[in-house]
């Protein structure tokens, strides 16, 4: 009886194992033809569903970017929407091949999880918004003591919102909702004196609020919250191309390269974008990956350089019309800074 | 010739007549029901006072001011919420919300090109119920192979594709109320039987039978629902080698049916209960088989008693469809809520609007199915009433 059931456990360790550390990726993403890309539910400029039921978001359009690398087709990707808790579960257990679904590199995450993070696709930060006109005079998150707080349970905000708090010694009433959509209607009703979310959401809560000029947001950011894509450890090949899908996005965007001109630029003088093109004599670098010599003019046809992606989606093209902030370039003070491709 | 001449004798029959005013009419109806006593008036004020506070407000906002048409947020938002048109201070529904969304609410991201499959199941689906549904519509026995065993087969080869020529489409690609539809459905065709089957173990002297369907019936009902789904779609693919992994939605199917099967033995051993035992020795002393004292005798008074007890259970299954949002399925209310987070149409209109949508959607099935049941129970009524 013991040998039986040690043989089922070591059968189902195995499996488990084998399952974690699928070994190639790539191969098998090829021999799918498509790339399986978990979402979020529903998070507005990350992953939202437009008119047609097609995915829109920097998160969702990340996806597409990997898939115009490995196919030349943007197309080539399957969403898979998680929730908060079985995100990770999807990943390690093969469900899905990369998992870009707004989450926070942290390094239990990074460690323990068995994740890789390739990068920080938007830098995040927990905010405070208030009315103004209901509460005239602050304008800073440290005059916010005794006040009530709109906040969403089950969240690292809820915990962040603690630690701010004690740290500064302050005393607040938090006012807990499940749903988002429930917590943003108590606020405009003026159940609390203040909301607070990731900035991302605030711009997004802003939207649904009946007068969204009384309403300031508060300089401080009480939490760091880079957000990136996440791949299974174990297979650096495939961790290698998605990190690099990012840095490329990057870098087209630091050398201007963008949708619409990505055909005139193969004909380039320059050296270092003929380089990134693939169209210098010689150019290795797609090959080397795994993938073709032309994965940069893939990915830029398909979904854009990191600029346009952004704009598209959070930014000025969209109705959240979030500034880049953070998120620019290094070269325009941003954080954003991609190693070079060489 | 007259039999006596008294002339205070009436001779001929007096025409009925018409009850007295105050017995018929709307005066006499408002009195009996709404004002019969000094309390019901009291009791009648304040709703009255309470619907005609609401209600204008409630008209108002659902088709008065309402926005019927539009492309994006700005339709439904004033100038000062980056809108364009309303005025200020405007609250109206955002009808055209749920106008745009409308194809996604009812197929979820089924390939457009690819939905006259579910229009045809619809269509089929429709044609099979309506005359199950009628009483005096002949062939009920070939209507109910054809509905309970034809019609899920085409159902699912033209739904899932893959076959003939049709164009797979994978689950994780259904939602909306089609995915609402048929969680329901297959839930209430399987858990019946299931059901009734279970509720007969349960009373069985075979003590193997009846251990296996107290243990199934108590442990299923011991765990609420929301778990069972967590652990097929979280825990499962786990425990599972790769490449074996179980579709997410029939995960969802299988742990819905057991569980609204659990639910439904209960129901049904209820109404087993309520025969008295001189039905079963009657058809013992008749000589009939185990089988038939149970299919001709038992359950079909046993099953007319619990009418109520199994709609009830139909509706809560129903409305239970909703929970397939953790495992990252959408039915009709997960797939309206994920819209709400669509920022072009992000608006402090859009999240009431569309629950209200949702909201009359599901109303419409379980007000059909509760006035169904009673209206079968008039019907069965043979003789219990008082």
């Amino acid at each position: 009886m013991k040998t039986i059931i040690k043989a089922a456990l070591g059968t189902a360790l195995l499996a488990l194992g084998a399952s974690a550390a699928s070994a190639d990726t790539l191969s098998d993403v090829k021999a799918k033809g498509f790339l399986q890309c978990g979402v979020n539910t529903g998070l507005a400029g990350f992953s939202a569903p437009d008119d047609k039921g097609e995915w829109t978001g920097i998160d969702a359009d990340f996806c597409r970017a990997v898939a115009a690398a490995v196919f030349g087709d943007a197309t080539k990707v399957r969403f898979s929407p998680l929730s908060a808790k079985e995100r990770f579960t999807a990943l390690q257990s093969g469900e899905v091949d990369i998992l870009s679904r707004n989450t926070t590199w942290t390094v239990n995450r990074d460690t323990a999880l068995g994740l890789n993070f390739v990068g920080v696709t938007y830098y995040d930060g927990q905010g405070f918004m208030l009315n103004s006109k209901k509460i005239p005079g602050v304008n800073s998150a440290l005059q916010l003591s005794g006040a009530s707080v709109c906040v969403q349970s089950g969240t690292t905000t809820e915990l962040n919102l603690a630690d701010y708090f004690k740290a500064n010694k302050m005393e607040y009433n938090p006012v807990v909702f499940e749903k988002v959509e429930e917590a943003n209607a108590a606020y405009d009703a003026g159940r609390c004196d203040v909301y607070t979310t990731d900035q991302s959401g605030l711009y997004g809560t802003r939207l649904t609020l009946s007068n969204p000029d009384d309403h300031i947001v508060l300089p401080e950011i009480i939490s760091k919250e880079p957000l990136g894509p996440a791949v299974r450890q174990g297979d650096d090949k495939w961790y290698h191309i998605v990190k690099w899908v990012y840095f490329a996005q990057l870098t087209a965007e630091e050398l201007g390269i963008t949708q619409a001109n990505v055909e005139e630029m193969k004909n380039s003088e320059n050296p270092e974008i003929r380089r990134v093109l693939g169209t210098e004599a010689d150019t290795k670098i797609g090959t080397d990956l795994g993938l073709t010599n032309d994965w940069v003019v893939n990915i830029v046809k398909g979904v854009g350089n990191y600029g346009e992606m952004f704009e598209r989606n959070v930014g000025s093209g969209s109705a959240l019309k979030i500034a880049r902030g953070l998120n620019g370039l290094w070269t325009k003070g941003g954080l954003q800074y991609a190693p070079p491709i060489r | 010739m007259q039999e006596h001449d008294l002339s205070y004798v009436r001779v001929e029959m007096v025409n009925a007549q018409a009850a007295p005013a105050s017995e018929r009419g709307a005066g006499h109806w408002l009195r009996t029901n709404l004002f019969a006593t000094p309390l019901d008036s009291v009791l009648t004020l304040i709703a009255l006072l309470i619907v005609s506070y609401y209600l204008p407000s409630v008209i108002n906002w659902m088709l008065i001011n309402a926005q019927w048409t539009g492309t994006d947020r700005t339709f439904c938002a004033t100038t000062a919420q980056g809108g364009g048109i309303q005025p200020e201070g405007w609250s109206g529904a955002c009808w055209a919300f749920v106008g745009a969304k409308f194809q996604q609410f009812m197929f979820g991201r089924y390939p457009v090109d690819e939905r006259w499959r579910v229009y045809l199941v619809a269509v089929l689906f429709v044609a099979l119920l309506t005359p199950l549904l009628i009483p005096r519509v002949p062939k009920k026995t070939l209507n109910a192979i054809l509905f309970f065993v034809a019609f899920p087969i085409v159902a699912y080869f033209l739904l899932l594709g893959g076959h003939f020529g049709l164009r797979y489409v994978e689950t994780a690609l259904w939602g909306g109320l089609m995915v609402t539809l048929v969680l329901s459905f297959v839930g209430m065709v399987v858990s019946l039987p299931l059901g009734v089957i279970l509720a007969l173990g349960r009373r069985s002297k075979m003590p193997v039978v009846k251990l296996l369907s107290v243990i199934f019936i108590e442990t299923i009902r011991g765990v609420p629902l929301i778990t069972v789904l967590f652990m097929a779609s979280v825990m499962l693919p786990l425990f599972l080698p790769p490449g074996t992994s179980f579709d997410k939605f029939l995960r969802a199917l299988v742990g819905f049916s057991l569980f609204a099967s659990a639910y439904m033995a209960e129901v049904i051993r209820g109404g087993l209960q309520a025969i008295p035992k001189g039905q079963g020795e009657g058809a013992d002393s008749l000589g009939l088989s185990y089988w038939q004292k149970m299919g001709l005798i038992v359950m079909p008074q046993a099953l007319k008693l619990v009418i109520p007890g199994i709609v009830n259970t139909f509706i809560g299954l129903f409305k239970d469809t909703s929970l397939v949002y953790i495992i990252g399925m959408f039915d009709l209310l997960g797939i309206v809520r994920q819209n709400f987070s669509d920022a072009s149409w992000a608006s402090p209109q859009t999240p009431m609007t569309g629950l209200i949508f949702a909201g009359l959607v599901f109303w419409v099935f379980c007000f059909g199915m509760s006035r169904y049941s009673m209206f079968m129970e008039r019907r069965l009524d043979t003789g219990y009433r008082r």
